[in-house]
């Protein structure tokens, strides 16, 4: 189906990052374009819309400097690839894959499409992993699995990075050694933002195990839309050909949906809501869905990617759509990080959807589905009553109410706070949040079998089983 | 069975843009005409035609298609194929049966492959019950095959057509492409095999609407108790992401009465897709003890899949519904999530540069998904044999954001009498099913009412009634709590705080993943219920004379009220008389103290 290059001439139209080429022949939905500028620099793009005579043209980069005249517009017969290799670990490459660390292009063992196809669903193996963060409020309350897209929820000035980074050093499915990767991708985050990842993968030893894209906030827009589909084509390579675990970072998933938006507007497309087009679902679904894992491959792909939510609104589209594809959310709490506690993640909002068969007997512990229901219970009674006594008063309440709001001020200090470098075992997080619960009166502990009472409430240990 | 003809068109592309085509040279074509796009000859669907030119959904990835490839007609528009070998089966939108995808296209999913939908070399034992000479029209049964241990599939003639039989196959093995029977009708003879097809868009017709009767269970409380819906009613769950969704569906796909489940996963996750394919064949029908799988057909069109059989596969699904409910069956659809379908119908009126209604979704919307719904209902089938069978439908909606005002879910509560509005706030405290007993509501209530009075125990409808009561007056008490404090609550409120607190607690939550409080039946529902009015009854009269409710709360029994639901179904005889004569005790050693 790809037949050879053609080259045009017949630049007609070119507004925003949309270049239209006339009388062509032939052009293939969603083929690459090199396009070549009178000074003999050259761009790339890729063909939107594809009628029989005319092409529009989606530009990579900016359209400055683009004429109707002496541009030229290489149409290459293909779609977009990458070349990917094993080789690619420990490289730096900017948004659209060229070398930023001053080494050759890797030669490819392979050249893939970006977009990638789906996994048959029949094909899918169903994730059950647990992956140890040490992270008590992710480990205890929201375990991530090998093969889950579990993205982090975060604000403007909140610390995601020093998150993400934290988990991308500690993760580990315990009595398992095998191979694993990092692949990171960054979407129009600063230069301050990537050079901390890049130094923190470096001070740890991650980078030999890494690959890098950078797309940075003064790097083009409209490349985004490549970026996180250059990533995971490569992830898929190492996971699924390579048989590696590979952890995909993707940050700032906001700033590629303003992508998205910017092109569908520059298309004159109806607008969705706040502007962004009705088809970011299924585009953020292209992406979001690469993640899991295939019977009978050893390999994973596990996503974390990271947005900021706009005026920490959770309802706002980007977060939105997005909670509606990933298998749950951290979510970040501005309110925690004001108090001081690192990481702020608030557990209330959170969720990971593919928790239930990731923990329990043989995989974490026997009791940590109740007791991790028990916690919810208790923080949530806990943040009600403070809000009561905020109006009322702490006379109004009864001894118990008192012991919650207690409870609820020891665990945000001692099980969700933990220092950015401590990393806590599943055992260490379960037996600190039954020292919490001890706080509360047993009588309280309803979503608890007595008999995982007996064996772990403190109040019982050291006591035979 | 070709009955549409074999004129077929050819024409040439002139357009693409991602899932839309547009082909000119296509006279002869027919409105939603399935063709063949490129020289991979991919799978579209006609949706506009003006003069020769067709404009065509294509439910594959249309990367690489160019202007100039050729476009062609099949004749056919989007049909099922529907015979033995449905249940059990996971399908994509337009009906491929993933399994037989992955054997030819590998793990991931392939383009312009095309596998047939059924088996065609499985052989099925046909029994004739027809016999040569009977006169027959569309619906009666010339034969059974055993499609699964539970489910005896009807070998049916097709709805339009009638006329005497003139043969019928002996007792044996067929594949589903042999002929079973020949039907003598205006002078031709008609050649029938066990397969027929149906147009999905387009509802298989039935004899009469009946109205409906008794409650389809669940086994979920909140749903049976409060909200319940009927054999043939239709019920919609919004709810924002994280409210939970997603396991109330699988909760009513595995528990729920029905004798047939059709899971549609349109637009959700492949994770949550391969979770159901792992979990379902573990799990076993309370009813028989078979595995749930042998009465289920699963339509999985996931997110990443292409958008337009994403619009598809719901009607595939209601399709495939139809099907059972003509042999006389009690199915059940699931629609998980109704919002993608709707967004796939935007994302194609986008591309087809329709004029935007709401939010950008087109102006149809409301008449797509009432048309959808109202081929739910409880019916008489066409057939001699009149049988009574039933769908009820059950779609999930995703408001954006969690707003219920959006369209989508708006459009929806216009049409189903069913509303179990999830709640983020319930799902934060964890506290699942997340059905807010305030905004949700059923209009099944007084039909179902009778069931339960006759089958479950007298008392059913005050029971319930009080227990709103309760709950109302709780949101009154809270509201006012908040103003001025719980200190000025006269004793009586305190104890409807309480009164609510036990309720909550002990009947309306429910823990999917524990064995057994998984699934709680009638029975066990009624007598839940009456334990919780017997601690009410105890507690009223322990309040009027002068015991504190606070010392109530911390009775030991009322832990164990909250943990009625995780005991087995065969012990409840046992164990709840124990909780009654503990409950018992202890008030009367608040009255000695």
């Amino acid at each position: 189906m790809q037949r050879g290059a053609r080259e045009y001439r017949s630049v007609t139209h070119i507004h925003g990052p949309i270049m239209v080429v006339d009388n062509v022949s032939g052009v293939a939905f969603g083929e690459v374009v090199e396009i070549t500028l009178p000074s003999g620099e050259k761009r790339l793009g890729q063909v939107l819309e594809s009628r029989t005579n005319r092409a529009i043209v989606q530009v990579f980069g900016t359209t400055r400097d683009l004429d109707t005249d002496a541009t030229t517009a290489r149409f290459t017969g293909k779609t977009m690839h990458i070349a990917v290799t094993e080789e690619m670990l420990g490289r730096i490459f900017d948004g659209i894959a060229r070398p930023l660390d001053g080494g050759a292009p890797p030669l490819g063992e392979e050249e893939r499409d970006i977009h990638g196809s789906s996994i048959n669903p029949y094909a899918r193996e169903h994730p059950r992993d647990s992956i140890q963060t040490g992270i008590s409020v992710i480990d205890g309350m929201n375990t991530l699995v090998r093969g889950q897209k579990l993205p982090i929820f975060s604000g403007a000035g909140l610390p995601h990075n020093l998150l993400a980074a934290q988990i991308t050093r500690q993760a580990k499915v315990r009595g398992q050694q095998e191979l694993f990767a990092v692949v990171f991708a960054a979407m129009g985050i600063t230069h301050e933002e990537a050079a901390f990842f890049v130094s923190d993968f470096t001070r740890t030893g991650a980078l030999e195990r890494a690959v890098i894209f950078l797309n940075l906030a003064d790097d083009p827009a409209i490349e985004r839309i490549i970026t996180p589909r250059l990533a995971l084509t490569t992830a898929e390579f190492l996971a699924f050909e390579k048989g590696m675990h590979v952890l995909v970072i993707l940050t700032d998933l906001t700033n590629y949906c303003e992508a998205l938006r910017e092109i569908s507007a520059a298309r004159e497309e109806v607008p969705g809501r706040r502007g962004y087009p009705g088809y970011m679902y299924t585009d953020l679904a292209s992406i979001f869905e690469r993640a899991g894992r295939i019977k009978g491959r050893t390999g994973s792909i596990t996503q974390i990617p990271i947005l900021t939510m706009p005026d920490d609104d959770i309802t706002h589209p980007v977060p939105d759509l997005t909670g509606y594809i990933t298998e749950g959310q951290i979510v970040l709490s501005r309110d925690l990080h004001r108090k001081g506690i690192y990481p702020p993640i608030n557990p209330l909002p959170c969720l990971s959807r593919l928790m239930q068969t990731g923990i329990g007997p043989d995989r974490t512990r026997e009791d940590h589905a109740q007791v991790n229901n028990q916690l919810y219970a208790a923080y949530a009674q806990g943040i009600k009553l403070k809000g009561l006594v905020a109006v009322v008063g702490e006379e109004g309440l009864s001894e118990t109410d008192r012991e919650y709001i207690r409870f609820a001020d020891r665990f945000e200090r001692e099980f969700i706070s933990q220092g950015p470098e401590e990393d806590r075992s599943f055992e260490a997080t379960l037996d600190r949040a039954w020292d919490l619960l001890s706080v509360l009166p047993e009588g309280e502990l309803r979503r608890i079998d007595e008999s995982f009472i007996r064996k772990y409430h403190p109040a019982y240990r050291g006591q035979k089983e | 069975m070709d009955m549409d003809g074999d004129k077929k068109c050819r024409g040439t592309i002139i357009r693409v843009t991602g899932p839309v085509v547009v082909a000119d040279g296509m006279a002869g074509a027919r409105m939603f005409e399935i063709v063949r796009v490129g020289e991979e000859a991919l799978i579209g669907e006609i949706i506009a035609l003006e003069n020769d030119r067709a404009t065509i959904q294509v439910y594959e990835e249309t990367a690489g298609i160019r202007p100039g490839e050729p476009v062609t007609g099949t004749g056919r528009s989007l049909s099922v194929a529907l015979g033995p070998g449905l249940l059990g089966t996971i399908f994509d939108g337009i009906q491929r049966p993933l399994a037989e995808m992955h054997q030819v296209s590998g793990d991931f999913i392939g383009r312009g492959s095309s596998v047939p939908a059924l088996d065609p070399r499985k052989p099925w034992t046909f029994t004739p019950r027809a016999r040569p000479g009977d006169r027959v029209r569309g619906g009666d049964v010339l034969g059974v095959v055993p499609e699964s241990p539970s489910v005896p599939h009807l070998i049916m003639v097709p709805p339009a057509l009638s006329g005497t039989v003139a043969t019928i196959a002996d007792e044996g093995e067929y594949t589903i492409h042999d002929p079973v029977c020949t039907i003598r009708s205006e002078g031709a003879e008609v050649e029938l095999t066990m397969v027929q097809y149906w147009p999905v868009r387009a509802g298989r017709p039935i004899s009469q609407k009946l109205d409906p009767v008794d409650p389809l269970l669940t086994g979920q409380r909140v749903i049976d108790l409060l909200f319940p819906i009927a054999i043939g009613g239709t019920a919609a769950i919004p709810g924002p992401f994280g409210s939970g969704k997603t396991v109330v569906q699988h909760q009513l796909a595995k528990w729920a009465n029905a004798d047939i489940v059709i899971f549609v996963g349109c637009g959700e996750r492949g994770n949550e897709m391969a979770d159901v394919l792992a979990e379902f064949p573990r799990l076993e029908d309370p009813r028989t003890g078979l595995p749930l799988l042998n009465r289920m057909v699963l339509i999985a069109n996931t997110s990443n899949m292409p958008v337009a059989a994403r619009e598809a596969s719901v009607y595939t699904g209601m399709t495939l519904a139809e099907y059972y409910r003509d042999m006389g069956y009690k199915v059940a659809l699931m629609a998980d999530s109704t919002s993608r379908w709707a967004e796939a119908m935007r994302e194609i009126s986008g591309r087809l540069e329709e004029m935007p209604g709401e939010e950008g979704y087109p102006a149809y919307l409301g008449s797509r998904l009432a048309d959808f719904y109202e081929r739910a209902g409880r019916v008489r089938t066409i057939g001699t044999e009149e049988r009574e069978g039933s769908i009820s439908v059950i779609g999930a909606v995703s408001p954006p954001g969690g707003d219920f005002s959006e369209p989508v879910t708006q459009n929806t509560l216009r049409i189903v009498k069913v509303f179990w509005a999830l709640d983020s706030d319930l799902a934060y405290r964890r506290h699942f099913p997340a059905i807010n007993w305030l905004s949700s509501y059923s209009l099944y209530t007084g039909i179902v009412n009778r069931w339960w009075n006759e089958n479950a125990g007298p008392g059913w409808e005050s029971m319930k009634s009080e227990i709103m009561a309760i709950l109302q007056k709780e949101n009154e008490l809270e509201e006012m709590v908040k103003l001025v404090g719980p200190e000025v609550l006269p004793e009586r409120d305190r104890l409807t705080l309480l009164e609510a607190e036990v309720i909550r607690e002990s009947i309306l939550m429910q823990y999917a993943f524990h064995p057994e409080d998984t699934y709680t039946s009638p029975k066990k529902l009624y007598r839940m219920v009456e334990m919780v009015f017997s601690f009410f009854a105890l507690a009223r009269r322990a309040v009027s004379s002068g015991v504190l409710t606070e010392t109530i709360r911390s009775l030991p029994v009322k832990s164990r009220l909250a943990r009625m639901g995780t005991v087995p179904e065969n012990a409840v005889d046992t164990v709840f008389p124990g909780i009654e004569n503990q409950m018992r005790e202890e008030f009367a050693s608040l009255g000695r103290s």
